[in-house]
């Protein structure tokens, strides 16, 4: 199948970026991903510079991949990362377009790489127990309701990827902050600091300059794990609650 | 009050103020409405005129009406801050952008706002100025203006477009403010998204059919 590619190019952050055209002739059942790599070969060949895009496991579960698709965070399927999504699901004589994710806390580092570690940083603010929990104990031996287990599940299918901020036209993070809010603070382990680590996790969202949130929904929609806005109404909830009456 | 001032500075904390604000201002509209129609009586008036008297003669709607404007005052310059927030946190924009993700209301809640503030700076200057600051008419008079104003079908228009587009603003921002405060439970939410999605149907288009009534009743 033959394929226009437009392709967002830019040397570095400070560099200004433009949209450049590439033809391909790709096989259907090539990933995404595979396509670029076919293509980057061919660019190394021409002693060109390869197109730049983050990716590690290509199994969906390592949220490296990052590039949008014609508007959409990991391009059109739903539920998928960018390495899920083969080449079938485009026509023949497609034009495609694939550009960074834009928020203004992920500026671009070359190309179709942004600097995600803001979300790092918010994991280290609170995303974490902090007493030794020990090695994994006896499955049974804390029992946790049924209900709940599938809400703290749902939350820590998060992968971290960022799509929720670049499917998102304000730049929020809160899909992302309110999925690790959620998981850690449903089950028993992160049950004492749910409401402590709200807080922290929530401050530094907005120093690293995401947007806040007007429940657009857009992010739980091209969320490649389907996370949904309930942690986001789960995390608005317990931010206030630590904000407005917890102690410490 | 340390912790509420901090609280409310923080962006979930504005948020938190779009929320209240937009459900008081949501409150208003039930009391505005429930006058208005009045206005569609068969009585000439009779009945709204005495409505309007009552108004004019309890001090608890002098207060409430302080309490509307500062209620309209924060949410609208709330919703500036948070736009403009907003639009700096997002950066560059996408050359392609999907639209299936989202309703175009959620994506234009602050250009629907406008367009309420449009027209309610339209409405204030039909009836609030001329009545209340000009002292142009008494309230007695009220009635008469109002059929006047709507004998001009461009009022009409005017009047039920900006319906429209309160419609549009609520039917995003009503369950929004749920969300926003947290309130979020499969035992009621489809209720409240339910609500919402009727509240923000029905009220605009009794609101618009008063106008348009007016005009064919006395043209």
């Amino acid at each position: 199948m033959k394929l226009t590619l437009k392709i967002w190019r830019q040397k570095n952050a400070q560099d200004k970026g433009h949209f450049e055209t590439y033809e391909v002739d790709a096989h259907e059942d090539m990933s995404f991903l595979e396509m670029l790599d076919v293509l980057n070969e061919r660019l190394i060949r021409q002693k060109k510079d390869p197109i730049a895009f983050d990716h590690d496991c290509r199994e969906g579960i390592c949220g490296a991949c990052s590039m949008v698709i014609n508007g959409k965070p990991h391009g059109p399927l739903p539920g998928t990362t960018t390495c899920q999504l083969h080449m079938r699901h485009f026509k023949d004589g497609d034009t495609i377009w694939v550009e960074p994710f834009r928020a203004a806390a992920f500026p671009v580092i070359k190309d179709l790489m942004v600097d995600r570690s803001a979300f790092e940083r918010i994991m280290q603010a609170g995303g974490y127990i902090s007493v030794n929990t020990g090695s994994a104990p006896e499955a049974n031996s804390i029992p946790v309701p049924k209900p709940i287990a599938d809400k703290a599940f749902d939350a820590a299918a998060c992968i971290g990827c960022g799509a929720c901020v670049a499917a998102c036209p304000n730049g929020a993070a809160m899909l992302f902050v309110a999925a690790k809010i959620s998981h850690l603070g449903l089950l028993p382990h992160g049950q004492p600091e749910r409401y402590i680590r709200a807080r922290k996790m929530v401050e530094r969202m907005y120093l690293e300059g995401f947007g806040n949130c007007t429940n657009i929904g857009a992010c739980e929609a091209e969320c490649p794990k389907e996370i949904s806005l309930e942690h986001i109404a789960r995390m608005n909830r317990w931010f206030a609650k630590a904000s407005l009456i917890e102690e410490g | 009050m340390n912790a509420i001032a901090k609280f409310l500075r923080s962006p979930i904390g504005q948020k938190w103020i779009m929320a209240l604000t937009g459900l008081f201002l949501v409150s208003f509209l039930i009391v505005h409405l429930s006058g208005n129609i009045l206005l569609l009586l068969p009585d000439n008036g009779r009945t709204f005129s005495a409505f309007v008297d009552w108004m004019e003669s309890r001090w608890i709607i002098r207060i409430l009406s302080i309490l509307l404007f500062l209620g309209f005052t924060l949410h609208i310059v709330q919703g500036i801050l948070l736009y403009r927030y907003n639009r700096k946190a997002k950066g560059a924009r996408y050359a392609v952008t999907a639209t299936d993700n989202s309703t175009w209301s959620a994506r234009h809640m602050a250009l629907l706002g406008i367009g309420i503030l449009l027209f309610l700076i339209l409405h204030l200057w039909d009836f609030f100025f001329p009545m209340k600051v000009l002292k142009a008419f008494p309230h007695q008079q009220l009635y008469d203006e109002v059929v006047q104003t709507f004998q001009n079908p461009l009022w009409v228009i005017a009047y039920v477009l900006g319906m429209v587009v309160l419609g549009l603003h609520l039917s995003h921002g009503f369950q929004s403010a749920f969300q926003t405060l947290g309130i979020r439970h499969p035992k009621y939410t489809p209720f409240i998204v339910a609500f919402g999605k009727w509240f923000s149907i029905l009220v605009p288009l009794l609101f618009a059919i008063i106008p348009i009534a007016l005009y064919f009743k006395f043209s």
